[in-house]
């Protein structure tokens, strides 16, 4: 049913760029030359990536510029083929997003750099260490979404309470992310939270599970709110709070926020059993990726001014059971 | 340790948190009696986590898959049978290729440690499968006694493994083969048939342990079971198995997991950041080996 939906939605997606494609080339007559842009994508195969195309689709439709997608069905060798391909169709600019991000590099210095094409890497990092360059890169902004998760948990204590914080893998950038801004934005809005354990669950639903079981161990009838660094720990940490019967200190149902706003998740939030979750923007991701390329041919002057592989964040949102 | 642990944690030492310590450590124990058998007879499978992965989409999504108007026992029954021969059949396929190719097990079980993610990815399109249904969730919830029920599988099956390898014929069997294979072979015991036996009976072990996962978690995960393989290596050796076979026991593979989740389980009660775990984790495997090795050492055992 849902893919039914999705391939309904693209379906119509493709239906209204046809529409609006010579609505787009008029409007990109009035400039002196139509442009094309190359995107790049690791996969189709999920529904974050079609998103991200049909936002930079739409943007692309919108501005009068012709979009070549290509699909590298997750295999670095397809990516590096159908970034040469749209390097010899000579776009103006590439968005790439990474099936790899050091083994994308190669191409990119060799093919897409030595002709002179604005590189932007999309989602994924691109690695630049051995001398490939990326203009900017165009992801999520996970310190915003661990800020939101604090403000939201602010708002549903009070101000005051005692919080369990669940954390990803530890050294990776999302966790690391995340972390930061979730703790420095409690610290500064609300003292009156304590974080009284802290420990990670590698991003994983058994580990977050078995992890949040010990955590009420240790504390019990002391726990107000979980925030956890994804979804997966979130819905762990659900079960082992359900299986336990644990209960807020003054009674009530223990506060659960997520991240990613996974299927799973959205379906506990609506059903009452969790609190909220932070959702990327993939399309909003696809659309700024466009405007960045837009902007690198038309006024190059701008990206002169900034360190190369500039990093654009892509704001993220709260979710809660009023926006299911 | 246990001693330290309880000093540190009041907690540590309750009923209610050593029943989540067995149901924790469940599924990576009962992986771990095929690996003691795999390891007695000087062979290895690095399968483990992905069969499990794999036996447990495949449960979910035919939990998923049966129309509603079956009985509800029989379509338990369907999809546990799916479950544990997929498991089955992914045993049988490396003692396949093990024994009757000769291509050695790391090898073999490397590839399909790397086939079977991939079939899972394939198969749950690298989304969770979840809400399998109350009855499914006692699996991993439900209660025998005072006991829950993956504690009483894990015991019942250390039991009977215990039993098998000490008792029986076939058990001396496998660690003869461990010692010398060449041997037991010339005594005119079927040795492919029981290498195959026991690769197949690791891989329904591993099945059962994803139907447990997949219960407990009321998800069949698309990355469950990543890493189990080096957990219930480890756990084996902290109990005392060599890895060049022939010597060890089952039930103290059973200690050396309780050992692995009790750092992990008193980690958590004391709130140690997360760099430092791992430091720890693997500073008390090498500390308890150490300490094994010199106990056998002035024991004479």
């Amino acid at each position: 049913m849902k893919s039914l939906l999705l391939k309904g939605s693209v379906l119509l997606m493709l239906a209204l760029a046809v529409l609006l494609l010579p609505l787009g080339a008029t409007s990109g007559q009035a400039q002196s030359k139509t442009l094309t842009f190359g995107l790049s994508l690791s996969t189709l195969n999920n529904p974050f990536f079609v998103s991200v195309q049909q936002g930079a689709q739409a943007e692309a439709d919108t501005l009068g510029i012709k979009l070549i997608v290509t699909d590298a069905q997750n295999s670095l060798s397809k990516q590096t083929a159908d970034i040469q391909d749209l390097v010899q169709k000579k776009v103006d600019a590439l968005l790439i997003n990474a099936t790899d991000s050091a083994g994308v590099a190669a191409v990119i210095k060799n093919s897409a750099n030595a002709a002179g094409i604005p590189v932007f890497a999309i989602d994924r990092a691109i690695d630049t260490s051995t001398g490939a360059k990326v203009v900017g890169q165009i992801a999520s902004d996970n310190i915003f979404g661990g800020k939101l998760q604090a403000d939201f948990l602010n708002q549903a204590l009070k101000g005051q309470g005692n919080v369990v914080e669940l954390e990803g893998i530890p050294g990776s950038s999302a966790a690391i992310d995340r972390k930061k801004g979730f703790e420095d934005e409690l610290a500064a809005v609300a003292p009156g939270i304590k974080i009284i354990a802290d420990q990670e669950a590698s991003f994983d639903q058994a580990k977050g599970l078995a992890v949040m079981q010990n955590i009420l161990q240790a504390n019990p009838n002391k726990i107000d709110a979980v925030v956890a660094a994804n979804d997966s720990m979130a819905l762990g940490a659900l079960k082992a709070i359900q299986q336990a019967g644990a209960k807020r200190p003054d009674g009530g149902r223990i506060i659960i926020i997520g991240f990613d706003a996974i299927a799973d998740a959205k379906a506990a939030i609506k059903a009452g059993n969790m609190d909220a979750t932070i959702e990327q923007q993939p399309s909003l991701m696809g659309q700024l990726g466009v405007d960045a390329g837009r902007l690198a041919v038309t006024d190059p002057l701008f990206f002169s001014k900034l360190p190369s592989g500039q990093f654009f964040p892509v704001p993220v949102k709260t979710v809660t059971a009023a926006d299911l | 340790m246990l001693l330290a642990l309880w000093r540190l944690s009041p907690y540590f030492l309750t009923a209610s948190n050593l029943l989540n310590i067995g149901s924790q450590i469940s599924m990576i124990a009962v992986i771990s009696i095929g690996a003691t058998a795999v390891i007695l007879m000087a062979e290895i499978d690095l399968s483990v986590g992905s069969v499990a992965a794999l036996a447990g989409a495949i449960t979910a999504g035919v939990l998923h898959g049966i129309p509603t108007s079956w009985p509800a026992g029989l379509w338990l029954g369907v999809a546990l049978v799916a479950g544990l021969g997929v498991g089955t059949l992914a045993g049988l396929i490396n003692g396949f290729f093990t024994v009757y190719l000769s291509i050695p097990s790391f090898i073999v079980t490397l590839a399909t440690l790397s086939i079977g993610r991939g079939l899972v990815l394939l198969y749950t399109g690298g989304r969770p499968i979840s809400n399998l249904g109350e009855s499914f969730a006692q699996i991993s919830w439900g209660h025998i006694g005072l006991l829950p029920v993956p504690v009483v599988i894990m015991l019942g099956l250390y039991l009977l493994a215990w039993l098998f390898l000490r008792e029986t014929q076939l058990g001396r069997y496998i660690y003869a083969i461990g010692t010398n294979k060449r041997a037991v072979e010339l005594a005119g015991v079927n040795v492919r048939t029981i290498e195959l036996g026991i690769f197949t009976l690791g891989g329904a072990f591993s099945g059962l342990a994803g139907i447990m996962l997949t219960s407990r978690l009321d998800s069949a995960q698309p990355t469950a079971g990543t890493g189990w393989e080096l957990v219930a290596i480890a756990a084996v050796v902290l109990g005392g198995t060599s890895l060049y076979g022939g010597r060890g026991s089952v039930a103290k593979t059973l200690v050396g997991a309780f050992i692995l989740q009790i750092i992990a389980n008193g980690m958590n009660l004391l709130n140690i950041q997360a760099y430092w775990q791992q430091i720890a984790q693997g500073s008390i495997i090498l500390l308890a080996l150490l300490v094994e090795r010199q106990l056998r050492r002035h024991g004479g055992g």
